[in-house]
């Protein structure tokens, strides 16, 4: 072959693309229309949240979980509550469990419908998302109703959550867990048996178990390719190990597997949801939201009115914070986009020495090149889709 | 739960030998220290052993300690979905001598290793393609290092006359305050002149 039929030549894909889910810049190298290789520039969204962490106090690093996944925020403060109980070796209550479940439910609802409706509109369509968000907003005035914002919720704090929800909103949350399996059935008759939707997806980006392990991925991304692995199953925190839920597994590891895994996973979270909700109201489920350890949990603004001791704690937690004594742990959930894993250090002062945070979505996006090598430029688009990716935990 | 974690850190020990040079559980997790010249034939154990098969790689990340002088840590997490386990290896660095990259192993830890070098400046030997990943191109200096101050030192805008993004030393319209909170007057580890007549 002489030079001159050798026509590979690279594209630029991105920072500002709208299939690209954020500011992704991908060099392509392409053969005609058949990629060669993918080189994924990434961090152009990076602010250092690791290292500003490292200068704030536990509570307040709190908030930049909200703004890593900022498609499910409560999932990743979370992580981070987990790792600081567990070395402060503190229980939270059954009813804060609950609340921690029940929203994280709700964030996982959030960011399936997210992903599987863009997705779609990858693809081609342009209903789902419209349809996908109209659900979304409803359960946006949940986490406002709970937490006060739409989405950097600063809800989940170490030793429990801040606030208890009020029964009005659980009255509500329950009406939307009978309405929500309509909406989603309507979603899954516009795309589920889409043509165009399948061809787009049917065996693009084929994953096997063992290459799965081996790239570090996690969550859908490896229960799409066949392993029944699952955290809130296999290694439970909070109250999961009290709930009856099932792990859809995926058999041929592509983007339609993917797809499949994601609106039954909706299903069980409704049902997670409504659970949660009947244990709520339940005589069990009643009773404080945080631990009572004033060490830890600031006291609530009445008590502060008349108690000395009251007053000192939340003078004392709200300035120095609490003391974290010294060692390391790893704190990992499951996360809508996979596992999301907190890695904290602690020298037993009252900010955290190192915290790494181990993003999801930084382990399936850099096998993009493993991924799409020998794909059609056009499947580029569907297998970002279908990894689940937002910038704001890839980056950090 | 511990006890089958200090038995799997035996169990390591006693394959690995001399690549280990101890272990630890702590908090319900198992710490395997190496040696970083042995790194790739301990991960390729604990990929392949039948008791072991820690097939997945979880992290790899750096630790920052400039008083020591072997300076950095670092850390490598691994998951076994088989023994439904999980285990952390560390070994130690500095910022001259390279750690062998073990990409070979695990292909996942090729952008891990990446960002150690990016935020920490740790070197990885035989890694592929150990380029900057998280911060700006053309970026200089390691920020997530101890040293480094959490403002950076430059800054970014853009210029209207220049028509294009200059890079500026920060200015900052007010100094950075950072409040040192660990002042002696709460809590004292001796016993109060006193305290001593008071009952426990």
């Amino acid at each position: 072959m002489t030079e001159h039929d050798v026509r590979t030549f690279n594209i630029n894909f991105g920072p500002q693309h709208p299939a690209a889910h954020g500011v992704l810049r991908l060099v392509l190298e392409l053969d005609g229309e058949v990629v060669e290789r993918v080189d994924p520039h990434v961090g152009l969204l990076h602010r250092g949240t690791e290292k500003l962490i490292e200068a704030k106090t536990y509570l307040q690093a709190v908030p930049y979980f909200d703004r890593l996944d900022y498609v499910a925020p409560i999932n990743q403060e979370h992580a981070f509550a987990l790792a600081v109980e567990r070395l402060l070796g503190i229980e939270v209550p059954f009813r804060g469990q609950l609340i921690r479940v029940l929203y994280s439910e709700i964030g996982r609802i959030l960011s399936h419908l997210l992903n599987v409706t863009t997705q779609a509109m990858d693809v081609g369509a342009l209903t789902p998302p419209l349809w996908g968000f109209e659900q979304r907003e409803k359960l946006m005035i949940f986490y406002e109703r709970a937490t006060g914002a739409r989405m950097h919720a600063a809800y989940v704090r170490p030793g429990g959550v801040h606030q208890d929800l009020p029964q009005a909103l659980i009255d509500d949350i329950e009406k939307f867990t009978e309405t929500f399996p309509k909406a989603l059935d309507d979603i899954d008759n516009l795309i589920t048996e889409n043509r165009i939707f399948k061809q787009r997806n049917v065996d693009i980006a084929t994953v096997s178990l063992e290459d799965a392990w081996a790239w570090g991925f996690s969550g859908v991304m490896v229960r799409g390719s066949g392993a029944a692995w699952d955290l809130r199953k296999s290694q439970p925190y909070e109250c999961y190990d009290r709930l009856d839920f099932d792990i859809p597994v995926g058999k041929n590891g592509d983007c339609y597997d993917r797809y499949l895994i994601r609106m039954e996973e909706m299903r069980q979270s409704n049902s997670l949801m409504k659970q949660c909700i009947d244990l709520l109201n339940s005589e069990e489920g009643k009773g404080p939201v945080s631990t009572t350890d004033g060490k830890v949990v600031p006291p609530k603004r009445g008590e502060m009115k008349r108690s000395m001791e009251a007053l000192i704690h939340h003078f004392k937690l709200y300035t120095e914070g609490y003391r974290v004594p010294e060692g390391e742990v790893y704190a990992a959930v499951e996360a809508p986009k996979g596992e999301f894993g907190v890695y904290l250090v602690s020298d037993g002062s009252n900010k955290p020495y190192r915290c790494k945070i181990r993003a999801p979505g930084f382990a399936h996006l850099q096998a993009m090149d493993f991924l799409c090598r020998g794909h059609m430029l056009a499947d580029v688009s569907a297998i970002l889709g279908s990894l689940d990716i937002v910038f704001g935990e890839v980056d950090r | 739960m511990d006890e089958a974690l200090k038995e799997l850190g035996e169990y390591c020990a006693l394959k690995l030998e001399a690549a280990l040079t101890g272990f630890k559980v702590a908090f319900g997790e198992l710490t395997l220290e190496a040696r970083a010249d042995d790194i790739v034939s301990v991960m390729r154990f604990l990929r392949d052993d039948a008791r072991t098969r820690f097939i997945s790689i979880i992290d790899v990340c750096g630790v920052d300690y400039p008083e020591r002088n072997q300076r950095f840590d670092v850390v490598y997490h691994l998951l076994s979905p088989t023994q439904n386990m999980r285990i952390r290896v560390r070994v130690l660095a500095d910022d001259v001598t390279p750690v062998p990259s073990i990409t070979e192993v695990f292909p996942g830890a090729d952008w891990f290793e990446r960002e150690a070098y990016d935020l920490y400046g740790i070197l990885f030997s035989g890694h592929p393609d150990l380029r900057r990943i998280l911060t700006d191109y053309g970026f200089d200096g390691h920020p997530l290092r101890k040293d480094f101050p959490l403002t950076g030192f430059v800054e970014v805008r853009y210029d209207e006359e220049r028509k294009r993004v200059v890079y500026e030393p920060v200015k900052l319209a007010q100094e950075f305050r950072d409040f040192d909170y660990l002042s002696p007057w709460e809590g004292t580890d001796y016993v109060l002149p006193g305290d001593e007549k008071a009952k426990q």
